[in-house]
């Protein structure tokens, strides 16, 4: 048994230090969205994102010495009644919380507030993983994988009831957990295909072209298969459900996806059809990023980055100023920082004899990998735009406390990994 | 149990960052497209309007300049929050004409949300002044300063020209894509001649501004800008008096009057009647006010001087005379009898000398002259020895200037007709023609056709005994202190000058005895002159006809006068060109009673 003040000498540096470079180039961004050179206001100045991003940055570093100091136990026992709490607290934002920018997911006492749904991630993860590791859990037991799924359902409601769908979708992570702990693949794919089906469906005016396509594979697959009853059954089933779903998504768009939602969406396809409306803020971030080229136009000097091109620049299309202000390879940087961030975290997870820590540690890298991918495509016009922040990089000091709670709770799971006894 | 799942993890993020990579390598490195969006984005292009080149008279005196006017841009992307009902309240504009306004802008060809393009055109200075203070509740709006054309005077509207937005056809046609939309160009006149000179260079100011528009200041230090270079000043031969002058004899009347400095080719004044306020022609009520004028039946735009065609009359007998002289068919003895069974005559005589031709006009004796011309007698066959005869003739009278434009600097200048050999051919579909067939050119009529500026030109030819240079409205360009090289070179005719003293000699006596003497005779300047009654369409009446130079010696003014529809040339037209001579020459008119005549414009029985 290691004694307690040693623990500094077993958490993981390496993934220390990415995380400080990360914060500190999200922050010295953040300064470059809201400098202006007329004013000459001081990094530091209150009155500045950038100032504020720094006290939530300090905020944060007493955040990291509590979860270090905390019993290493705190997080396996506690995690049941966290998520207790934090569903209570879900449910209480839409009657008690305020309005911020069209979301009702902000819960405070004058001008503090804070949101809880950035928190309701590595609680839901903590939650995750002590089911998962539990006496007992099998993966293929379909009572089990509802109960996951129950888990992971109730806060994506709860925050979908706060309208705030990007948040929401973030929770949809956690099948990528599931896959790693033995979960059929086959939900993936389900999915995957689903999204695939989605895009063509936008893309292609003329449904009868993709029907046709359909029909025609269905042909092809029953003549050069084996040629049974049941088989054939099957693939004639599963080609009339594609086309349901081909004729559903019209509906979807139409119809169930709020006008907003729509937009976003068609301004995927086709940004350049509306570029002062739907298309405003892809269009804009596009050119931002676009006009960085090689090795950009320096600290500070980014034109559109200054002149508010980009609305939410701040937030979740931070991206853009390291793309206008260093280039490509700034981008090269960033996203390179973030893969072996990731790629880090990957090889903490295998490293643990406990599942609960590992599966917690997959968690970390789903949800971080959602964010990652999701803001990056759709700064640059590979997603729809999806309002969730670029970990430690966006403006916000809920999202900046959460992401670093979630890292740091696997830090300090990982530092203990010899202490924990084997349940596998 | 799982084996591999964690590799799939892997692969998928580093995938998705390569893809990311290659994605930001296309928009970052391989399209410029993006940065080019982002300057239009941030960077404000102001056009600095060059100032239009002034245009004067010969005395110095302003004729053109330019006024301030002002344009309302817009910059489409930046508009938010547009109030159309203030809007057309503070434009004082109706809801049909500002959706008018967006159509017509959005149906522009280079329309960009991006770029400003102009929405309200030429807002004057009151304009400007109501709406600047409510500019700021419509961004996106901006308001840009130009100049638009003045005039100091009411007269020359068509050798001036006018200035209008540059067309669509005309864009097209842009080669160097040196205007936009939206940019004044010269459409006639010699605004149009002298746009080059007269345009100027456009400056370009590169602002940074954000989001809103709100300019933060000049781009890299206004390295890029560029100032605006002032178009050239012209100094025109034009004696602005006597134009006004001549403007108001030929008031009310039809036809031209075509004054030109001898010596230098620079033309004093150009008169066509009728004419318009040239001042009608700018700002915003141009298009309402051309709608107007080029409708008009009198032809207010048609630049007669240059562009109507007459037959030349009585006066081309003076062409004729030199031609023959200079072929030796005739002498200055000469004598024909004034036989007038093939052709009629007027007047009382029986058979003149050249001089006595002239000065009586006597149709007779030039049919006899052409006719000796024309068949000389090279060969037997009186179908061939006319076209060889033709053939000469037509050397001569192109040498005047005839049959061509002559190259004034006006856009639209015709050249008349001279017959030739090929065109009788044509005429005749290829049948033999001979004299007896041709003859009546002999006195002007026929197929010759002159413009009013090629007589004018004629008068100034004899006047300095044989040669002319090119008539040209302007004597100086920016400051070169020199017109364009093309008006300064002579062009000498294929007659000897001796022949025109003997010209100039049957000129004056036209003026001293002849037909010109009741009307055309100053007191104490010598007056060479000819007269002529052009043939017109019954039931309309002759056209009345004049040309002269003025003093005999040292000649300082030649003119041409057509008067439409209006009788004899002795009356009309001399009494016009005679008191264009004596404004020029004299600063004021002596003859009250000739004035009163030409102003009041009853001119006796046009039929005689």
């Amino acid at each position: 048994m290691r004694r307690e003040d040693n623990i500094s000498g077993t958490l993981d540096w390496p993934t220390i230090g990415l995380y400080f470079l990360l914060v500190l180039m999200g922050w010295l961004n953040i300064y470059a969205v809201v400098y202006d050179e007329g004013t000459h206001q001081f990094i530091f100045s209150l009155s500045l994102n950038s100032g504020r991003q720094l006290i939530f940055i300090l905020a944060s570093f007493i955040l990291i010495s509590g979860i270090v100091i905390l019993d290493l136990r705190f997080y396996e026992a506690f995690a049941y009644v966290l998520y207790g709490i934090i569903i209570v607290l879900l449910f209480l934002v839409p009657i008690i919380g305020k309005e911020v920018g069209g979301n009702k997911a902000w819960l405070g006492v004058g001008s503090f507030g804070v949101q809880p749904s950035e928190f309701a991630k590595f609680i839901t993860a903590l939650a995750v993983a002590k089911y998962i590791g539990s006496v007992g859990f099998r993966m293929d037991s379909m009572r089990n994988q509802m109960m996951l799924f129950g888990l992971i359902g109730l806060p994506m409601a709860l925050i979908l009831l706060q309208k705030d769908t990007g948040t929401a979708l973030v929770f949809t992570s956690f099948i990528f957990v599931f896959f790693r702990e033995g979960m059929s693949p086959f939900l993936m794919i389900v999915g995957l295909c689903a999204a695939v089906l989605f895009i063509l469906t936008l893309l292609i005016p003329n449904q009868l072209y993709l029907h046709g396509a359909i029909l025609v594979i269905l042909i092809l697959l029953i003549a050069f298969g084996k040629k049974k009853v049941k088989r054939i059954l099957l693939l004639t089933f599963g080609a009339i459900i594609i086309m349901g779903v081909i004729e559903s998504v019209d509906y979807v768009i139409t119809d169930v996806l709020k006008p907003h939602q729509q937009n976003r969406i068609k301004a995927l396809i086709n940004p350049d059809a509306d570029p002062l409306g739907f298309g405003w803020n892809v269009t804009q971030s596009k050119i931002a990023i676009g006009s960085g080229g090689f090795a950009g136009k320096g600290f500070l000097r980014g034109t559109q980055t200054k002149f508010d091109f980009v609305p939410e620049q701040s937030t979740d299309f931070i991206f853009c100023t390291i793309g206008e202000e260093h280039g490509w390879i700034g981008s090269l940087l960033v996203i390179g920082l973030f893969v072996t961030l990731l790629l880090r975290i990957i090889y903490l997870a295998e490293r643990q004899k406990n599942r609960f820590t590992r599966v917690y540690a997959y968690s970390v890298v789903s949800i971080f990998f959602f964010h990652f991918a999701i803001n990056i495509g759709m700064t640059i016009g590979l997603f729809p735009v999806i309002g969730i922040p670029l970990p430690f990089f966006s403006y916000g000091g809920s999202s900046l406390w959460g992401f670093t709670i979630l890292l740091f709770i696997l830090l300090k799971l990982d530092a203990h990994r010899g202490q924990v006894l084997q349940r596998i | 149990m799982n084996e591999g799942r964690k590799e799939i993890f892997q692969v998928v993020i580093v995938l998705t960052g390569l893809v990311f990579l290659v994605k930001l390598f296309f928009i970052q490195v391989v399209s410029s497209h993006y940065a080019e969006m982002a300057d239009s984005n941030a960077i404000l292009r102001q056009v600095d309007y060059p100032f239009r080149g002034l245009i004067y008279d010969r005395n110095g005196k302003l004729i053109v300049y330019n006024s301030p006017e002002f344009k309302l841009e817009v910059l489409l992307k930046d508009v938010r929050n547009f109030d159309s009902a203030k809007f057309c309240s503070v434009f004082s504009m109706s809801r049909q004409e500002l959706r008018k306004a967006f159509k017509d802008m959005k149906g522009r060809k280079e329309f960009s949300p991006y770029k400003p393009t102009v929405f309200l055109d030429q807002l004057s200075n009151a304009d400007y002044a109501r709406v600047q203070d409510y500019l700021d509740e419509f961004p996106g709006f901006y308001v840009q300063a130009r100049t638009t054309r003045a005039y100091s005077t009411t007269a020359l509207a068509n050798t001036l020209g006018y200035v209008s937005e540059i067309s669509k056809t005309q864009l097209e046609k842009d080669q160097q894509r040196i205007y936009r939309q939206g940019d004044y160009i010269g459409q006639s006149g010699i605004e149009a001649y002298y746009e080059q000179q007269l345009r100027g260079v456009r400056g370009v100011r590169f602002k940074l501004r954000n989001v809103k528009g709100i300019i933060k200041g000049s781009f890299k230090n206004g390295a890029y800008d560029t100032l605006s270079i002032p178009g050239e000043d012209l100094v025109t031969g034009i004696d602005l008096n006597l134009q006004l002058y001549g403007e108001k004899l030929m008031r009310g009347k039809s036809g031209s009057i075509v004054c030109i400095e001898p010596s230098s080719g620079e033309i004093l004044a150009l008169v066509s009647g009728p004419s318009y306020d040239p001042s009608l022609l700018t700002g915003k009520q141009y298009s309402s006010n051309f709608k107007l004028i080029s409708s008009d039946t009198n032809k207010p735009l048609f630049n007669r001087p240059l562009m109507a065609q007459y037959r030349p009359g009585s006066i081309f007998k003076i062409a004729q005379a030199m031609t023959a002289l200079q072929e030796g068919v005739i002498t200055p003895d000469t004598r024909i009898t004034c036989d007038r069974t093939i052709i009629n005559c007027h007047g009382a005589h029986s058979y003149e000398d050249l001089r006595g031709a002239i000065a009586n006009s006597c149709n007779p004796y030039f049919h006899n002259v052409l006719r000796r011309m024309l068949n000389k007698g090279e060969v037997n066959d009186p179908y061939k020895d006319t076209r060889i005869g033709l053939s000469e003739w037509d050397k001569h009278m192109a040498s005047f200037g005839f049959g061509k434009p002559l190259g004034i600097d006006l856009p639209n200048e015709k050249g008349g007709q001279i017959p030739s050999p090929e065109m009788y051919d044509r005429a005749y579909n290829n049948r033999p023609w001979k004299f007896s067939n041709i003859y009546s050119i002999a006195i002007g009529e026929g197929e010759n056709l002159v413009v009013p500026i090629q007589m004018a030109n004629f008068a100034a030819t004899i006047a300095n005994k044989g040669y002319y240079i090119t008539p040209h409205i302007v004597k100086v360009v920016g400051t070169s202190g020199k017109p364009l090289p093309a008006y300064l070179e002579k062009h000498y005719t294929t007659i000897d000058s001796s022949y025109f003293r003997i010209a100039a000699d049957a000129m004056q006596l036209v003026v001293e005895a002849g037909t010109g003497q009741y009307r055309a005779k100053l007191r104490d300047i010598v007056v060479c002159g000819k007269t002529g009654t052009v043939e017109n369409n019954p039931p309309l009446h002759d056209h009345s006809v004049f040309i002269a130079f003025a003093p005999r010696v040292n000649p300082r003014i030649a003119v041409s006068v057509y008067v439409e529809d209006a009788g004899q040339g002795a009356r009309a037209a001399a009494s016009i060109a005679s008191l264009m001579i004596e404004k020029y020459l004299l600063g004021k008119t002596q003859r009250q009673w000739i004035e009163d005549y030409v102003l009041i414009g009853d001119f006796g029985d046009k039929d005689n």
